[in-house]
C-alpha cells in the first residue's frame, strides 16, 4: 500500500516537474482571478510565492507522506503556507483570498494529471490523493489565517485594557481612578494591580474609584469593587466610590449587595471633598476668608 | 532557633518582618509578641511586613490573630507596608483582616498609632475609615 503511495506521488511529481512553467502560469491565473487587484500583490510576486512553493513540495514529496500533510517531511511546506498566512492575515486579505492560494492549484493541477494520465492506469486515485491533499494544505491556511487575526484581537484587547485604565493623581495622597467600561475579572485584576501599586508609588492614602463610565454594575461588578477596596484598605488606603447614578443606586440595593462600610459619594466632586476633608485640607472661596469655612465638603 | 526580634519603643513594640514566615516562626512570633506586651505594658504594637513577598491563609490568619490577641491585652495592633501583591493574594483567598488597623508605612503606622492612643476611650474606633468624619 506505501509502496503504491509513494509510487503514485513519484508520477505526480513527474507531471508537475514536467509542466511546471505552464503549471504556474494557470496557477496565477487562477489566483489573480480571486485576489483582488488593490491587494498591490504584483503577478511576479505571486509567481515568486508559487515556486517557492512547488520547489519546496516537491522537495518534501521525496520524504513525506502524500496521506498525512501535517506530519514528519512536510515541516517546510507547513512553514512556508502557516507564513503566508499570516502575512496574508497581517495585510489585510480575506480568508478566500488566502485560501484560493493552495485551492487554485487544484484545477490546473488536475488537467495535467489527466493530459498525462491517458498512459496511468491509476488516475482516479491520483486526483483523490492530491485533492486530499490540498484540501488539508487549504484548511491549515484558513486555520492558520483565523489564528493570526486573533493574535491581532487579543493584543488589541490587552492594550484597551492598558488604555482603560489610568490612575490620576488629584492632590498630594489622593489618588482617583475612573473607571470607563464594563468590569470583568480580567479587568478588575489589571485595575487592582494599578492602583495597588501607585498607591504605593505615590504613598496615597486616599483613592477614590469613579464609576461613572461604567455602565452597568451587577452583583459580580460590585463584588469585584469590594475586593479592589479591601485590597487597598489591607494596604493602608481608603477608597471612596464615586459617580454611582441614581439607576445603580438602585440595582445595588435590589440585588441586595452590601457594600458594608465602604464610603459611596454620588460624584466625584463629593468624593474629592471629603478625601480632601480626610487629609486635613480645606477649600475655601478667595473673598470669602473672612468668613469661617470650616469643611470644604461643605460647598455643593 | 530562628525569631522574629521585636523592638521596644517607649510604650510601643515595633516587630518587622524581613524574612519568609513559616508556620513554626509565626507561632513563635505570636508567644513572644504576647508575653512582650504584657511585660512591657505596652499600648500599641506595630507590624511592618514591607518585606513579606509571599502569604498564605496561615500567615493572613496569624495577623488577624495577633491583632486580636493584642486587642484583649488592651494594645492597639497596625500593620504596615503590605505589597500590592499580597493584598490581592489576601482577598483572593477571602481575607479582608476585618479588626486589623493598616497603613502604608511606618511613618503613617506611627500617626495613625499615636492619634488612636491619643484619644482616651478607643475602644471600637472602626479600623481607619472615617476616622475623620
Amino acid at each position: 500500500m506505501d509502496q503504491g503511495i509513494a509510487n503514485e506521488a513519484r508520477l505526480i511529481g513527474e507531471v508537475i516537474d514536467r509542466n511546471k512553467p505552464r503549471l504556474i502560469d494557470e496557477w496565477v491565473a487562477e489566483l489573480t482571478a480571486y485576489i483582488r487587484p488593490q491587494r498591490g500583490l504584483s503577478d511576479n510576486d505571486l509567481r515568486e510565492q508559487c515556486a517557492e512553493f512547488l520547489q519546496l513540495l516537491r522537495e518534501a514529496m521525496g520524504r513525506g507522506d502524500l496521506r498525512n500533510p501535517s506530519g514528519a517531511g512536510w515541516e517546510s511546506v507547513e512553514d512556508f503556507v502557516a507564513n503566508l498566512s499570516r502575512t496574508r492575515s497581517q495585510q489585510g486579505f480575506s480568508p478566500t483570498e488566502t485560501a484560493v492560494f493552495v485551492f487554485g492549484l487544484k484545477k490546473p493541477l488536475f488537467r495535467m494529471l489527466m493530459e498525462h494520465g491517458n498512459t496511468s492506469p491509476n488516475l482516479n486515485h491520483q486526483i483523490v490523493l492530491t485533492s486530499e491533499f490540498l484540501d488539508k494544505l487549504g484548511l491549515m491556511t484558513t486555520e492558520c489565517y483565523q489564528k493570526a487575526r486573533e493574535e491581532v484581537i487579543s493584543r488589541q484587547q490587552q492594550e484597551m485594557l492598558e488604555l482603560s485604565t489610568p490612575v490620576v493623581k488629584l492632590w498630594h495622597g489622593i489618588l482617583a481612578l475612573p473607571l470607563i467600561g464594563t468590569l470583568d475579572s480580567e479587568r478588575t485584576q489589571i485595575v487592582m494591580e494599578q492602583l495597588l501599586q501607585r498607591i504605593v508609588e505615590t504613598g496615597s492614602d486616599v483613592a477614590i474609584i469613579d464609576i461613572t463610565g461604567v455602565p452597568t454594575v451587577d452583583t459580580l461588578v460590585a463584588q469585584h469593587l469590594l475586593k479592589t477596596v479591601t485590597a487597598a484598605r489591607l494596604m493602608g488606603a481608603d477608597c471612596i466610590i464615586s459617580g454611582i447614578r441614581p439607576q445603580i443606586a438602585q440595582t445595588i440595593v435590589h440585588l441586595g449587595v452590601a457594600l458594608g462600610d465602604v464610603t459611596t459619594k454620588s460624584s466625584l466632586a463629593d468624593a474629592f471633598a471629603i478625601a480632601l476633608a480626610r487629609r486635613n485640607y480645606v477649600i475655601s472661596k478667595r473673598n470669602a476668608t473672612a468668613q469661617p469655612a470650616p469643611n470644604g465638603a461643605s460647598q455643593h | 532557633m530562628e525569631r522574629i526580634p521585636i523592638l521596644r519603643m517607649r510604650d510601643l513594640l515595633l516587630v518587622t518582618i524581613q524574612v519568609d514566615m513559616h508556620d513554626r516562626l509565626a507561632m513563635t512570633l505570636q508567644d513572644d509578641l504576647t508575653s512582650a506586651i504584657t511585660k512591657y505594658s505596652s499600648r500599641g504594637v506595630l507590624i511592618d511586613i514591607s518585606s513579606l513577598a509571599i502569604v498564605d491563609s496561615f500567615i493572613g490568619r496569624m495577623l488577624a490573630n495577633i491583632s486580636a490577641m493584642a486587642q484583649v491585652l488592651d494594645a492597639k495592633t497596625v500593620v504596615v507596608g503590605m505589597q500590592p501583591s499580597v493584598a490581592i493574594t489576601l482577598v483572593e483567598l477571602g481575607m479582608s483582616l476585618q479588626g486589623v488597623r493598616t497603613a502604608l508605612n511606618v511613618d503613617k503606622g506611627m500617626e495613625l498609632l499615636r492619634s488612636i492612643l491619643g484619644e482616651p476611650p478607643a475602644d471600637d474606633d472602626t479600623p481607619d475609615a472615617g476616622s475623620q468624619e
